[in-house]
């Protein structure tokens, strides 16, 4: 029980933060310290990921595509984690964080066909859409009981830090989430065992339809680290550039040996919670408008104009090309055959036991028979 | 060869898995300076350290959820939960995530761990230290089960469980942990002598805790865990009546041993199935019913069961509660008699 131990890290709820809503720069330090180029690639991934969204809620309507969550708004909280992390880190996504994905590299055509479950489906069509997975870059199979991936983060972190790797592990949520057990209980463990994980909460204003005021009665969910003895840190979260600073220091925090680090991403969800939910329903409009003001991309895009590093017909052909790029992808996906049907027995085990093999071959005898009454696509 | 009790021999295992590769954490509630509340663990953060052996805080969940994550980074991992009446805060990270992890992620991340937990009454636990929940983690797909019912299996089981590419459960039965019966120390069983090297017992591979003598009416008896020695008491009281009895230790319970059931109950066409748990949905119903299905044309008399009742796990009259020699022995009866 040395004093020591117990010396509270810092935690500040000043909103880091390095470019304000009209592009203003108020970190030029940080800026400098990222690549021109850098940015401009940011941009054109943020703005191909919200034709992305655009897109695939549009195939959902049309009956194309089962169900799609869209990160409309919060493009910022999972571009700029992936930009700031390194490739030996390990991700633990929750369902909202494409920007994880894509910018670290998982194949874009794999990254649709999980929307679609068809047979290169990285998982195999056994998941609902957006739960994807992507191994070789370190990002944790996603899974939709909230909450329980910050546990499972910790024990990654300590699992690096015990083999002293030097790695750090970052995981995804809510802030409804911040109200699940397994928050809690991750926070308390990663604080005991010092272990270099970043915790990303996205505050996006709703837990589906319930407004933060109505579960939390905290001002700010980063308030919550210092009962668990661990750092704290605000940041706008729709300022790319402040996400990267804040997800390197905290980063670097923890590579350091100094322990976890909870991020609270000031946000706000522009999109439905997913496409079976309509807004309308519980905000208004004028809240929209205010967060729509504050856009990641488009102070972003005032930077760049500003800095005569984009331009109308920059935005236009970014805009076109990647339209037809996820209508391709879409396209290409939607012609591929389901998974076989051995899937939907296979890899329950390593190896399939006795009794699954014997459901699989009453299955298949099932299909033979003709009697079978499903549906296929 | 040493005479071990079934701590002990958990103990020894334990060991000999931290001793051969760095790369094996353990972790639980009261396991490390203490040795657990068993003592299964004694020894092992003395000799392995804090870092490998860890006091973790209370929360079943951060046990779980954290050794999920630390065997999905590629570190071996053993959890133990304190009692398996409390490892219903983990439920969501056993059968969710634990057992999920390899199918969801299309085989991309398979979650290799082991979790301890004692099961089981007859210690006077009351409700909260007593119960026997194997069913329960049997059914949510994903997860191996394995049971042991002596020192010999205890240690041979959970080395087979380290080894294994899939998340393993080891369901010790705690009424046992240190002698077969009341009174009886693990010294006079032949499964009380553990070799203190190392070795595997196959899962999925059941055994035969007694064999026919081919005098009498022959009998199955099908059960697992600490219900073996009930059992086999019934089956000595039996044999006095002219009643011969193959008891079965399934030892393993995901993935199960069909073609020992079967071949037990098809050969003797009486069977009895018996398990601590409470009798609805209990994992005997699933024993019952893969009987029904493979040996129907073999079966003498209906296939029986003897259970723990559909009630809470009591106190005062938990030896009310649990099955005894008695109870099973009328069921033996029952389908030997049955005409």
């Amino acid at each position: 029980m040395s004093s020591e131990s117990h010396t509270a890290p810092p935690v500040t709820t000043d909103p880091v933060q390095v470019m304000a809503p009209d592009g203003t720069v108020v970190d030029p330090d940080f800026l400098a310290t990222i690549p021109r180029e850098d940015i401009v690639a940011l941009y054109e991934a943020m703005l191909a990921q919200r034709v992305y969204d655009d897109r695939m809620i549009k195939m959902q309507r049309q009956g194309r595509l089962g169900f799609y969550l869209a990160c409309t708004g919060e493009e910022a909280c999972s571009y700029g984690p992936a930009y700031a992390l390194e490739p030996k880190d390990w991700f633990y996504p929750a369902y909202r964080e494409p920007g994880v994905a894509l910018w670290r590299g998982m194949p874009f055509q794999a990254w649709v066909d999980n929307m679609v479950g068809n047979c290169d489906d990285p998982v195999k069509g056994r998941q609902m859409p957006v739960h994807w997975t992507a191994r070789e870059q370190n990002i944790v199979s996603i899974s939709s009981p909230v909450g329980t991936q910050i546990p499972q983060c910790v024990g990654s972190a300590y699992a690096a830090k015990l083999r002293g790797d030097g790695g750090v592990s970052i995981c995804f949520f809510g802030e409804g989430t911040s109200s699940e057990g397994d928050f809690h209980v991750g926070l308390n463990f990663a604080g005991v065992w010092k272990a270099p994980a970043i915790f990303f909460c996205r505050n996006n204003g709703y837990a589906i339809s319930t407004p933060y005021e109505k579960t939390t009665a905290t001002e700010h969910i980063a308030l919550r680290a210092h009962g668990y003895g661990i750092r704290g840190v605000v940041v706008d979260g729709n300022d790319v550039l402040a996400v990267i600073k804040a997800v390197r220091e905290a980063a670097e925090w923890g590579r350091a040996g100094r322990g976890p680090t909870l991020i609270e991403a000031k946000t706000y969800r522009i999109a439905a919670h997913s496409t079976s939910d309509d807004p309308k329903g519980y905000r208004t409009r004028e809240e929209e408008e205010l967060w729509l003001a504050r856009c990641p991309l488009k102070r972003l895009r005032a930077w760049l104009e500003a800095e005569g590093l984009w331009d109308e017909a920059k935005e236009q052909a970014c805009t076109e090309a990647s339209s037809a790029r996820i209508i391709a992808a879409l396209t290409t996906a939607e012609s591929k055959p389901h998974p076989e049907l051995d899937t939907l027995f296979s890899e329950v085990f390593a190896d399939k036991p006795p009794h699954l093999v014997a459901q699989q071959a009453e299955l298949e005898a099932h299909l033979a028979s003709g009697t079978a009454d499903y549906k296929s696509r | 060869m040493a005479t071990m009790n079934i701590i002990q021999a958990v103990n020894n295992a334990l060991h000999l898995a931290m001793d051969a590769e760095d790369d094996v954490v353990l972790l639980g509630e009261d396991v490390g300076k203490f040795g657990g509340v068993f003592r299964a663990t004694v020894g092992l953060q003395e000799r392995f350290g804090e870092d490998r052996v860890i006091d973790t805080p209370l929360a079943e969940s951060g046990i779980i959820g954290a050794a999920i994550g630390m065997a999905l980074y590629g570190v071996k991992t053993i959890a133990e939960i304190q009692f398996s009446d409390f490892i219903f805060p983990a439920y969501d990270q056993i059968v969710n995530e634990l057992a999920k992890y390899r199918y969801r992620s299309g085989g991309e991340y398979p979650c290799p761990m082991v979790i301890r937990t004692p099961v089981g009454g007859g210690i006077r636990g009351g409700h909260y230290h007593s119960q026997s929940p194997e069913s329960v983690f049997v059914h949510h797909a994903g997860l191996v089960v394995v049971a042991p019912s002596n020192p010999y299996d205890a240690k041979g089981l959970l080395l087979a469980a380290l080894e294994s590419p899939d998340p393993v459960m080891v369901l010790e039965p705690k009424r046992i942990y240190r002698g077969p019966d009341h009174g009886k120390n693990w010294s006079a069983h032949p499964k009380g002598e553990v070799p203190e090297d190392y070795y595997t017992v196959p899962i999925g591979k059941a055994a035969i805790a007694r064999e026919l003598t081919g005098e009498g009416v022959p009998v199955t008896v099908l059960t697992y865990g600490a219900m073996v020695h009930t059992c086999g008491k019934a089956a000595e009281l039996a044999a006095a009546e002219g009643i011969d009895v193959e008891l079965v230790d399934l030892r393993s319970l995901m993935p199960y041993d069909l073609e020992a059931i079967v071949a037990s109950a098809s050969k003797t066409g009486r069977v009895v199935v018996a398990n601590e748990a409470p009798r609805t949905c209990g994992y005997a119903a699933e024993i019952v019913s893969l009987v029904g299905e493979h040996c129907f044309d073999w079966l003498e008399a209906p296939v029986t069961r003897v259970t723990g009742y559909d009630t809470p796990f009591p106190y005062t009259l938990e030896f009310a509660y649990l099955p005894d020699a008695g109870r099973v022995l009328k069921a033996v009866r029952d389908v030997a008699h049955y005409a």
